[in-house]
């Protein structure tokens, strides 16, 4: 275990794995020279040469394309997207190409390929910056979507979507890239697909994923103070959903608080509601309340932008109303 | 010393007269855009400005040599590197940065800040943060000045990273088919982030990349206002006269990071200091007026002083301004709004 940040565990992870396996390269924007606008390739260039870790010019949609067809020819790209805002523009490779290329050729061909980046909002930056679009994603089958709330995670799970043999989304945070943590040295893997329970508690379940875990976390520690026992779970992967730790938690809790930064309508947390209402409605004692960002483009004056946001406070008072004490 | 054998006193640059008044007025524009940035930069290291904020200095001679070649009606949109542009069209600077500030009366009352600058009333189409994205919305602009047959032109600025982007491509082919009244400026600053023209580009000269779609293209020293304001004039005629669009490439140079957070390591001193001070479009402009007789040492450095009293004063203004009001959060997302709040049970959200 050493104590290292969430930008050196991605790091770490993209490097054991080039090692290990040369067909693995990293192409994006400013990742090799710059060592990346987060600086979540620093030194890789150094490392592997330029013909493995490549700068491309800003043209997402071709770069986009060309890990689609090089995970077809057999290699196993890493695509770095600057930030997710900025994928939007190769979403017809990301959506009409790497995830439907096994159903659409009868599963001769694959993308085994990641697609990665800074999602989630950001700080004061405005409409076109700030915005989790992890529901957009998510709703494609063929797509895995990957999203790491702290260090460890971020490198067991980033190696584990490298080794997959399908198209992952891997959306981390631009905010969470300097946490700390203890993360394991070496071989450390975190199948996809498998939720964890970052706090057990008896009262309330809360479900969070990426910077939101930790928001949950520390609503989880204000609730503790006034004697409610939150379970905080993080499902580490939006799909495959891991619904079954959720259910277990809502089982023994009997009330559920979804958490996300993005937009309500239509959001991931309508998912895990439904889910829970569908296969967990005798279990609820009241109905699950949705903790989200508001339903507006992210505003860049700071107080706008705070109210935009959902906070530790929001998530305090539902998970309250949620167990009858609101 | 043409100019001073003239009988209206002025400068002729390349065949083009330019009168004492104009210059001093393209000086003045300049050197506000210039200190007006320096202040930007020193607001946001206080920390009052957030989020991204690019500076221009050293590209001023593009965004007032532009705006002396153009009509207001002209329609105009660049990238995120807008507050140059946007001050030169005439917008009001103390609304500018408010905007900076997340302030009420920021041009965009706050809601968009440095990156998103617009002003329907200059026909200043954006301030757009996604590279590139401003291409195709030119070209929509400037198809519906060939719809309307208004005599406007429309200047779609990118930088010579965004040129890179397929979008450009799509639009250039659309502009020429139907030959539509759109300059499309690129201003090549030599550098998108940390990456060199030479590393993003298989054609460097970005002038030339119009000619598969039979787009005249044409390359000018953005660092001289009077150059770039001449033939930034007959591109613009061009368009103008029906002739479909021209692609003009503007040499210059950013003297600052890319953003205000990037400390643009991967350039050399003596590569700044060769533009900085071997090419500065401010000092230039400066040592012709002074070598035609039409200003002093003195008169511009008073001139100095009363641009930073001036811009000081604008800062102070915008800072007293209140923040937007927290209703602000749910306007301008639909002309008529719908709801968009879903209480939970105990909770107004
Ligand atoms: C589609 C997209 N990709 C990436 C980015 C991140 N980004 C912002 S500015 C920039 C460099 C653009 O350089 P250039 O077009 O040369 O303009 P300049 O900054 O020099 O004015 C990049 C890569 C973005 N905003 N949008």
């Amino acid at each position: 275990m050493s104590k290292i940040t969430y930008r050196e565990a991605l790091n770490q992870a993209m490097c054991e794995e080039m090692k290990r396996d040369d067909r693995v390269f990293l192409m994006g924007e400013e990742v090799a020279e710059y060592n990346g606008a987060y600086k979540i390739s620093q030194g890789m260039l150094e490392k592997f040469g330029p013909k493995r870790v490549i700068d491309t010019p800003i043209t997402e949609l071709g770069f986009a394309g060309l890990g689609v067809g090089a995970s077809m020819a057999g290699l196993r790209p890493v695509i770095e997207f600057m930030t997710w805002n900025f994928a939007i523009l190769a979403l017809d490779q990301i959506v009409n190409a790497a995830a439907k290329m096994k159903y659409m050729s009868g599963g001769q061909y694959s993308c085994p390929m990641v697609f990665r980046g800074a999602g989630g909002s950001a700080a004061r930056v405005g409409a076109q910056h700030s915005q989790s679009l992890e529901n957009w994603l998510a709703n494609v089958p063929g797509l895995k979507v990957v999203m790491p709330s702290n260090p460890a995670d971020a490198k067991g799970l980033l190696k584990a979507a490298i080794r997959d043999n399908d198209t992952v989304v891997f959306i981390e945070n631009e905010i969470n890239y300097g946490d700390v943590g203890e993360v394991p040295d070496g071989e450390y893997i975190i199948p996809l697909g498998v939720a964890d329970v970052k706090r057990v508690g008896s009262d309330v379940t809360i479900v969070a994923h990426s910077r939101m875990t930790g928001f949950a976390l520390e609503a989880a520690k204000i609730l503790a103070e006034q004697g409610i026992e939150a379970e905080v779970i993080d499902p580490r992967t939006i799909r495959p959903l891991d619904e079954n730790t959720i259910l277990a938690s809502v089982a023994k809790t009997n009330c559920a608080v979804v958490v996300e930064e993005g937009w309500r309508f239509a959001g991931i947390g309508a998912e895990i509601s439904a889910r829970i209402m569908e296969r967990g409605f005798d279990d609820l004692d009241s109905p699950v309340i949705r903790v989200t960002g508001k339903d507006v483009p992210m505003p860049y004056a700071a107080n706008l932008e705070s109210l935009a946001l959902p906070s530790v406070l929001d998530i305090v008072e539902a998970a309250r109303v949620a167990c009858g004490r609101g | 010393m043409s100019a001073k054998q003239k009988s209206k006193a002025g400068i002729t640059h390349d065949g083009l007269f330019f009168s004492e008044e104009s210059l001093h007025e393209m000086h003045d524009k300049m050197l506000f855009i210039r200190r007006f940035e320096e202040k930007a930069g020193q607001l946001y290291g206080l920390k009052k400005i957030g989020g991204f904020c690019h500076l221009c200095n050293g590209q001023e001679a593009v965004c007032v040599g532009l705006e002396h070649a153009s009509e207001p009606a002209d329609y105009m949109m660049t990238s995120y590197r807008d507050h140059g542009h946007i001050l030169a069209r005439g917008s009001d600077p103390t609304a500018v940065m408010a905007e900076l500030l997340g302030r009420a009366g920021g041009i965009v009352k706050g809601k968009g800040g440095s990156m998103h600058m617009f002003d329907i009333e200059k026909n200043f189409a954006g301030g757009n943060g996604i590279v590139g994205e401003q291409v195709p919305i030119g070209l929509g602009f400037g198809f519906s000045s060939w719809y309307k047959d208004d005599g406007r032109v429309t200047i779609c600025i990118m930088g010579d990273g965004g040129i890179n982007q397929g979008a450009v491509y799509e639009s250039f082919n659309m502009a020429a088919l139907w030959k539509l009244p759109i300059v499309f400026l690129v201003e090549n600053n030599q550098y998108a982030m940390g990456t060199s023209l030479e590393r993003a580009s298989a054609e460097t000269q970005l002038f030339k990349r119009g000619i598969s779609f039979k787009i005249p293209g044409m390359k000018i020293d953005g660092m001289d206002v009077l150059e770039f304001e001449k033939k930034m004039g007959e591109a613009m005629e061009h368009a103008r006269s029906g002739k479909g669009p021209m692609l003009v490439e503007a040499m210059t140079y950013r003297y600052r990071g890319h953003s205000m957070s990037d400390p643009a390591t991967y350039r050399t001193r003596a590569e700044v200091d060769e533009w900085r001070s071997g090419r500065d479009p401010i000092a230039r402009l400066q040592a012709q007026m002074i070598e035609a007789g039409l200003a002093t040492e003195e008169h511009f450095k008073q001139k100095d002083k009363d641009i930073k009293k001036e811009v000081a004063a604008i800062a102070k203004a915008a800072e007293a301004q209140p923040e937007p009001d927290a209703a602000e959060l749910w306007t301008d997302i639909y002309t008529d709004p719908i709801e968009n709040a879903y209480p939970y049970p105990g909770k107004v959200n």
